[in-house]
This record gives structure tokens, sequence and C-alpha cells, in this order.
């Protein structure tokens, strides 16, 4: 082993000159600019990961239309897609198509995969939105009650009902929720964004912006966005539940943590109200590492919404991926695996910054 | 219990070097209460998947029985317990034949990623240099990605999609290890980098020990203190990454294995024509045994954080409480900030040890 030479390397870089030298000049930009190049390594590494993957197993085109056509006509495909290629070549000439935003084009129905990413994208960004909402309007106030009754019954109530969140897979609370409420209660849709007419209301408006509530809102018809809005629930309701879960565990210990400072003895010695104490002196403080982990959560989220949008047949980005799945078209499951991978480190980027303006002692 | 060797009494009774024994000793109060509802429910998972072939009335690719074929979609009934599928098979014995698929999926997919990613932990801390930093690159950028999302991947890659039994389990436990790898990779980094500038670590070079003894007997040892926590809450994700696998067709195929996730994917139909006992067994099946798991995880994990023992006076003397470092997302900090390190020639050392302000 070569070993030896680079264990007495790394002790003798712990003396702290480099520390003290760049607190001082450490700025909010530098810490922008330095967050933003670390998108490319990461990027760059999960799309190489997927394409190593993927193409190891063999080439896509054996594996969409293997038992439909010929070898020979097989031959011919594989020859005119390039992939009988040398896997270096094609990988490179792959990179070269990221980097100017070409993310391949879909065996099973020949689609840009940027294209299927805008078409799609919409729903998916709704349906996360609309889960967010629920995971906070769950998940803080719930935290908020298990941290101030800590090691009580409420807590322990609480505390159960999270990991049952987190227990339970999205897919599974979604069929509960389904035969619940659309098929027994019969009050909510069981599946799709929208019933047939309000979609067909909405086609007709001049470029549709793919997000449903807007859309509904500009046909200025409210029994359209009722009817948007009432499909909107159950699959958020699925999704939710499960971020909820997190929030409301993250929430509990942070608070908990704030809950015992000095300042908060101070506030209640000085006659301040339990509950004022609770929403502003511990809470406020315990907000800083929920905003970090919620960047943590968009992939998560991401990772949900493919089975909750198969589970309510949710047209967006998951509900094709599975599609896609389905066919066995790997090119676009590689190109929207691809594009996921960039949207998770730009979301990250932004929540980082988010966080460093929030806390500056995040900027080291 | 690192202080254990400076106090330790003439010998430890064995109830106490146990892990989970110890830790119930320890508990009290609701506490204990969750650690052993966690450890029933965990229990008779086990229980279930060891004696399936007892339990279940049928076998789990059966459709017939001497009195002719089961039908489809039967409601419950004194034959069938649970019902029928809409493939023709008895929900019960389905619902209990794949607590042995989880099992099996949790056992390979587990000491998969316990030995990948301890290796790799061990060996990126304890040496260093650029390898460390690729690896710790590397791992981020996958932890940081969709879980679920990956493991598709991964187990297009390895089977292609369709599957056996053995070729199923290993399938997706190789797919759901490579998802964790990084999980343990971080934690046994961390406490390698610490351990590694401990004086007893120093002086057993200067002893002259081999860098792969000092790795084994002292740095390992002293690093696997947080492995069963991890262990529990991984065991989980694994079960819960193996129904979305088998939700969205990847599972094991219906004659090969009973699989939840499969059985689920099939229901998705039934449910909206209201018959609901093909959906609710399996589903309940994951929802107890991963709420059993997390329950013994989420005990052991408070129990070994003095903040969140139970005892309001410790977590007021260690003040700013964050998020209990061993449950994934608690690291933060130790992020992709890794690189930033990098790039200012600071050490690369403290951003892997998962200290929160």
């Amino acid at each position: 082993m070569t070993s030896t030479t680079t264990v007495s390397e790394t002790p003798g870089a712990k003396p702290a000159a480099p520390r003290a030298a760049k607190t001082p000049g450490g700025g909010l930009g530098r810490y922008i600019l330095i967050r933003a190049l670390l998108i490319i390594p990461t990027v760059f590494i999960l799309v190489t990961l997927v394409f190593v993957l993927m193409r190891t197993t063999g080439d896509p085109i054996t594996a969409a239309l293997g038992g439909r056509l010929t070898a020979d006509q097989l031959q011919e495909r594989i020859a005119a897609a390039g992939y009988d290629r040398p896997l270096i070549v094609q990988y490179l000439e792959y990179l070269g198509q990221i980097a100017t935003g070409n993310f391949g084009t879909t065996i099973s129905d020949n689609r840009p995969v940027v294209e299927v990413l805008v078409t799609y994208g919409g729903a998916t960004l709704e349906l996360a939105f609309y889960s967010l909402i629920v995971a906070f309007l769950i998940g803080i106030p719930f935290g908020l009650v298990a941290a101030y009754f800590r090691d009580k019954g409420q807590d322990a109530v609480l505390r159960v009902f999270a990991i049952l969140c987190y227990a339970t897979p999205v897919f599974f609370a979604g069929m509960i929720l389904k035969l619940i409420f659309s098929v027994w209660l019969k009050v909510l849709p069981v599946a799709g964004r929208a019933s047939t007419g309000a979609e067909l209301q909405m086609q007709f408006l001049p470029n549709p912006t793919g997000l449903y509530t807007i859309d509904a809102i500009r046909t200025g018809n409210p029994a359209v966005l009722a009817d948007v809005l009432a499909h909107a629930v159950l699959p958020s309701i699925a999704l939710g539940l499960l971020t909820a879960g997190v929030f409301l565990r993250l929430v509990r210990t942070n608070v908990i943590g704030t809950l015992s400072t000095d300042y908060v003895d101070a506030a209640r010695s000085r006659g301040v109200g339990e509950y004022r104490l609770v929403r502003t002196h511990a809470y406020r403080p315990a907000l800083i590492p929920i905003i970090t982990v919620i960047g943590l959560q968009i992939a998560l989220l991401l990772g949900g919404a493919v089975l909750t949008e198969t589970t309510f047949e949710w047209k967006g980005l998951g509900f094709m991926l599975a599609e896609y799945l389905q066919a066995r078209d790997f090119v676009a499951v590689q190109g929207i695996v691809a594009l996921l991978a960039v949207i998770v480190a730009l979301t990250n980027f932004v929540v980082d910054i988010l966080a460093a303006l929030i806390d500056p002692r995040v900027r080291y | 219990m690192t202080d254990a060797i400076a106090t330790r009494p003439p010998k430890r009774l064995l109830r106490d070097r146990l892990p989970v024994v110890h830790q119930l000793r320890q508990s009290v109060g609701l506490q204990r209460g969750m650690l052993v509802a966690g450890l029933i429910l965990t229990g008779l998972f086990i229980f279930t998947a060891i004696f399936a072939p007892l339990l279940a009335p049928y076998g789990f690719n059966q459709l017939r029985d001497i009195d002719g074929p089961f039908g489809s979609q039967q409601p419950p009934s004194s034959a069938h317990p649970f019902g029928t599928t809409v493939g023709g098979y008895d929900v019960l014995s389905r619902t209990i034949w794949g607590t042995q698929t989880a099992l099996l999926v949790i056992i390979a997919a587990v000491v998969l990623s316990i030995f990948a990613g301890v290796f790799l932990g061990l060996v990126s801390g304890y040496f260093g240099g650029w390898l460390d930093r690729v690896l710790v690159v590397i791992c981020d950028a996958i932890y940081a990605f969709p879980s679920l999302l990956l493991a598709i991947v991964m187990a297009i890659v390895i089977s292609g999609g369709q599957s056996s039994l053995w070729g199923g389990v290993l399938a997706a436990a190789i797919s759901i290890s490579v998802v964790y790898i990084p999980q343990y990779f971080r934690v046994i980094r961390a406490e390698t980098v610490r351990i590694k500038a401990e004086a007893y670590v120093e002086s057993a070079k200067v002893l002259g020990a081999s860098n792969s003894r000092i790795m084994v007997r002292h740095v390992l040892r002293n690093a696997t203190r947080t492995l069963p926590l991890i262990f529990t809450l991984n065991s989980s994700e694994a079960i819960l990454t193996l129904a979305g696998l088998g939700f969205l067709g990847f599972g094991i195929e219906p004659t090969a294995a009973a699989e939840w996730g499969y059985d689920l994917n099939k229901a998705l139909a039934d449910v909206s024509s209201g018959i609901w006992w093909t959906a609710l067994y399996p589903g309940l099946a994951i929802v107890l045994t991963v709420l059993g798991i997390t329950l013994v995880g989420e005990s052991l994990n408070d129990l070994a954080d003095p903040r969140l023992r139970g005892r309001r006076r410790v977590a007021k003397a260690s003040g700013a409480v964050a998020e209990t470092s061993v449950v994934p997302g608690g690291t933060l900090i130790a992020g992709p900030g890794g690189l930033d390190g990098l790039e200012d020639g600071e050490s690369f050392e403290e951003h892997g040890i998962e200290v929160k302000s």
C-alpha cells in the first residue's frame, strides 16, 4: 500500500492558519459564487452515474423494441442512433448534448425530453407546492404542540403520528384516501387533474401555463377553479403527509432546544404568556434549521411525486416517468432522471443561499 | 461509551453489553413504551417471516385448492379471511409470505451497504487525501438525489425490470444498498476522522502498529456505536423503497415470491371500484413493519443522544439543540459544503463531523 505517505500529510493540514485567514474575507457574494460552482460537479456526477449504469446493461433500442423487431432491423436502428460506437464517444457526445440543454429524444413516442418536461413539469410543480402547504399546515403547529408538551401524552400521540406519516407509503395513503373520500363518501374526484369539461375550457386560453390553478383563475369561471382544486386535495394530502411527519419532528426537536434557553426563561419571568413564548420566542429561532431541511425535502418530494402521480393519474413528470418505465424506454428515463438531477441541484443551491441570508453563521 | 475503558468494572454483565437490551434497561416511561412497542412489532414481523410456511393457509402463488380455483376479487370469507386478489391469489397468504421477502431484502440490503459503506468510510476517513475528497463529493451528490429514482435506475441495470425470487431479492437489495451506502459512509467517515486524532491512535502509530491494525482495532471498534441506529432507520427505508419499486412494476414476479408493493400496484384499479381488501392488508403490513422498526430506531437514537434522553435538565445544560445527528437529513452542514473547504485549502475533516450550530 502506498498509503503511508498520505497519512502523514493529512494531520499536517489541520493548523488553524487557513481558517483564520478567511474569516475577514468570506462575504455573501463569494459564498454564492462557490455554491453556484458546486452545482456543476453534483450534476456532472449524477449524470455520469446514470449514463454509466444505464449503458452498461445494453443499448436502449434493444430494451425498448427487443421483442418486436427482427435482429437485422434492430441492428439497423442501433447503428442509426449511434449506439454501436464506443461507449466513451457516446458519453462525450451525451455530455455535450446536456451542456446545450438537449436531454435526448424518447424512443417510444419520439419526443424531446425537454418538451416532456415543459409539458408535464407544471403539474409536478403544482403538486409539490400544494403538498408543501399541507406539510406546513400540519407539521409546524403540531410540532410546536409536541415540543411544548414534551414527554406528555400529547407529545407521545403526535410523535407516533409523525412516524406513521413516514411509515405509510404515499401510494397506500393515496389509495386509502381515495377509497374513503372518492368511492365511499363520493365527495372528491377519484383521479386526474381536472374533469374533462374544465380541461376543455382551459384549452381555449391563449398560451396556457400548464399550471391548472392559474389557468383556471384565468378562465374566470369559479366552477373550473373549484373543480381543479377538488382534484388537487387528495394527492396533496397523500404527498403532504409524508413531508409533514418530517417537519413535525424537526420543529419539535428544534423548539425543545430553544424552549430551554435562558432568554425564554427570562421572558417567562417577565410575565410573557405561554402562547406568545412558544409562538415568538421559541419558534422563530428554531426556523433556521427547518428552512435548510426543506431543501433536502425536495428530493423526497420528487421521489414521492412519482408514486403519488401514478396513484392518482396526475399527469406530471413522475407519471410520465412511470409510463416510460413500463414502456422500457430508457432514453426517456435517463433524460428525465438527469433533468431531475439538475432541478435538485438548483433547488439545493437556492435553499443554501436562503439559509445564508437568514443566518450569517452558515456562510463560513 | 468511550470512557468505558477508563472506568471499566471487572466484568460487565452480558445484559448491559447487548445493544438493545442495554437501552431497554436505560429507558424510562414514554420512551420505554415506544421502544417496547417497536420491539414487539418487529418481533412479530420476524416471527411471521420465519414461520410463514406454517402460518399461511395457502402458498403465495397458489390459485386453486381441491375445491377448485379461488376466484378473482372474492370478498373476505371463512376460506379466505382477507379475500382474494384480481389475479386470484389469497390475500392473507400473500401478506404473510410478503414478510419473508421483505426480511430477505432488508438483510441483504443492509449487510451489503454496511460492508461497502463502512469499508469506504473507514478508508476514506483514515487516509484522507484526494480519494477522500472524491468519495465525499460523490456520496454527497448521491445523497441529495431522490433515492427512489436511483433505486429505479439500479433495478433497470440489474434485472432489466423483471425477476425471479433470488434475482429479484438481490436486485432490490443491491438497488437499495447503493442508495444507502452514502449514509453509512458519512457516519463512519466522520467518526473515523474524529477518532484518528485521539491520543491512543497516535500511540499505536508510535508503537509501530500497521495501518490495517489501527483501522480495525482502534478506529473501527470505536466508530461503530452509531451503527445500530442507522441499521434500524435504513431497514425501514429499505422496505419502503422495495414497496415503491414493486408499486412501479419493478417488483418480484407474483409466481416467484409475494411482495407487498406489487400487490398494491395490482390493487390500485380495485380501489376505484370499491374493493378494499386487496389494498388494505398488504398496505397495513408495510405500515406496521416500518412503524415497528422505526420506533426501535427512534428510541435508540434518542437514548444515544443525551440531550434527548428524557431529562429536561440535561437538555438545558447542552444549549441549542439541533436535529439529532444520526437521523437522515441531519447532516446538512456536512453536506455539499464539503468542497467549500477545498477551495480555501482548509483541512477537510471538520465538514465530515456532524456538528450543528
